[in-house]
């Protein structure tokens, strides 16, 4: 297959992450779309090493992949700490900070 | 059409369609389903591209701990489904400034990624034709575990420091999520 096929492919994934993230009111969805958005970065870094025939881009890989598990745990972390001051994962219900 | 491509829509396919799913669902626990079947259409991808070690990763690590966690918390949390009607007074995409800039932006955006494609050269290669894959795990193994020198970049500094990124992002989760005594 060649190259610019998959560089589409990630490109539709990232906008599907990117809408989530901008039309959903619910703060695991947005934690969701986040997910897929790195996951069409991962797609975009092993096509390029396959390309190249090289591991780096399996190695990035693996780093985002580890990124990515400590961004969900403390993420859902906070949404726990959230969800327990105002039984809601809305973000508009999320408006101390708002001047 | 060779049966390569047939696999590459085949997997590309599910991974839109689960990621589709995850941002149309109303209830997260189908948004966390679907985004698993996603996770295997790329898994497939993966092997595809000649990448078995990140392939089985994506399946392990991603499908397996993360999702679980994300499926532990949306089940703990008892999370109530979005609200249609809520949703339609309070999004912020209700108001026609915000939708006419988003609009001109994401259009702008939808033209230089085309225009980038299309001044790309080589996009029609098949991806590696020329190149042999360098899919053997040892490699991989080596790679990440050599200091930079010699020569070639390695990755031992970064999966050091990553591990001190995990230790943190496991203190700050037990600290955020704990019950306050105050």
């Amino acid at each position: 297959m060649p190259i610019g096929h998959y560089l589409v492919l990630s490109g539709l994934l990232f906008c599907i992450g990117a809408v989530g993230v901008f039309l959903r009111r619910n703060l695991i969805t947005m934690l969701l779309s986040v997910e897929i958005m790195l996951n069409a970065v991962n797609l975009t870094f092993v096509a390029f090493g396959r390309q190249f025939g090289t591991v780096d881009g399996q190695i990035i890989t693996f780093f985002v992949m580890t990124v990515a598990a400590a961004e969900a745990a403390v993420g859902l972390a906070l949404v726990i700490a959230l969800f327990r001051t105002r039984e809601s994962l809305n973000p508009e219900a999320f408006t101390t900070l708002k001047w | 059409m060779s049966s390569d491509a047939l696999l590459f829509y085949a997997f590309a396919g599910v991974a839109v369609l689960g990621a589709l799913l995850v941002v149309s669902q109303r209830n997260p626990v189908y948004s966390v389903l679907a985004l698993i079947a996603s996770f295997f259409g790329l898994s497939g991808l993966y092997v595809l591209l000649e990448a078995p070690f990140v392939a089985v990763v994506q399946i392990i690590i991603y499908a397996g701990a993360i999702m679980v966690l994300f499926l532990f918390t949306v089940m703990l949390l008892n999370v109530p489904r979005e609200d249609a009607a809520e949703w339609d007074k309070s999004h912020p995409l209700y108001r026609p400034g915000a939708v006419r800039i988003g609009a001109v932006l994401a259009l702008l955006m939808a033209l230089q990624l085309g225009w980038a494609l299309s001044r790309t050269p080589g996009l029609s290669a098949g991806v590696g034709d020329d190149t042999a894959a360098a899919s053997s795990v040892s490699d991989l193994g080596v790679k990440l575990f050599s200091g930079a020198g010699d020569g070639s970049a390695g990755y031992m500094f970064a999966f050091e420091v990553t591990s001190i990124l995990i230790i943190i992002a496991m203190v700050g989760a037990v600290v955020l999520a704990r019950k306050r005594e105050d």
